[in-house]
């Protein structure tokens, strides 16, 4: 099964809806529960990663008989230091991101502790691909 | 945090027993919490709160009901006698998660919720 979500960058109103949306397929497809919880956090944490710093954004869901595939491409400025990027604590988002409580620098641990693969790959200045996967057995 | 050995009391319940606000999210009334979590940032409560649990915050805007829906938290507690916009209020309604509001400061009322919720 395929799915496909598009994304707008700076509309924080909209943001967690796709995520939303995905969670409720995934319920009605009766995914174990473990798995919904762990994949909703990482697809939340990367859907307001697009809203909060690229321009816009797709996201991908790929459902087979033993994984889910998410990839999330986005249209942005790329993220220069991705290992930095990790680090818990360490953000660039704005102040205004930051005083509704975003922008904590928590948002990428948060993707790989709830992602069984994660894959980031960017440009500066043309954007940012992420990859998450989850398995339903491992 | 989880409180082992703690007992189950519904959002109905707590909110009586300490005079919260019921701001909207009614339909949710009946859920049940057991435990609590205490945090104004996002991801952190995305990353460790668990379902079935209260959220004590001071963020108002729509994310938080957003955050509540998908981590299956019992309810939200808006501190400090803050108040929510009607857009939020009308989110709580259709996630049908109890939005409820104190006067208090997060430091006391997470110690009132624990007290109860401890047995």
């Amino acid at each position: 099964m395929h799915f496909e979500y598009f994304i707008e960058g700076g509309n924080f109103a909209e943001a967690g809806s796709t995520s939303s949306q995905v969670k409720k397929t995934l319920k009605q497809l009766n995914v174990d529960g473990t798995v919904i919880k762990r994949t909703v956090v990482a697809l939340y944490e990367a859907e307001v990663n697009i809203v909060a710093h690229a321009y816009s954004g797709k996201i991908t869901v790929e459902l087979d008989e033993e994984k889910i595939d998410i990839k999330i491409v986005d249209e942005g400025p790329g993220i220069p230091d991705i290992k930095r990027a990790m680090e818990i604590g360490y953000s660039t988002a704005s102040p205004e991101v930051r005083e509704m409580g975003f922008g904590a620098g928590m948002g990428l641990s948060n993707m790989k502790n709830n992602s069984d693969k994660l894959n980031i790959t960017s440009t500066v200045g043309k954007g940012t691909e992420v990859e998450i996967i989850n398995y339903f057995h491992l | 945090m989880k409180i082992s050995g703690g007992i189950t009391v519904k959002v109905s319940e707590l909110a009586d027993k300490l005079g919260l606000t019921i701001f909207g999210g009614a339909s949710g009334l009946q859920n049940e919490i057991k435990g609590g979590y205490t945090s104004d940032l996002l991801s952190d409560v995305m990353g460790h709160a668990c379902s079935n649990q209260v959220w004590i915050t001071v963020q108002t805007h729509k994310n938080v009901i957003a955050v509540a829906s998908l981590k299956e938290l019992a309810s939200i507690i808006l501190i400090k006698g803050l108040e929510p916009a009607q857009e939020v209020i009308e989110q709580s309604d259709i996630e049908k998660i109890p939005l409820l509001g104190t006067k208090e400061e997060a430091f006391e009322i997470t110690g009132k919720i624990y007290n109860i919720l401890k047995g």
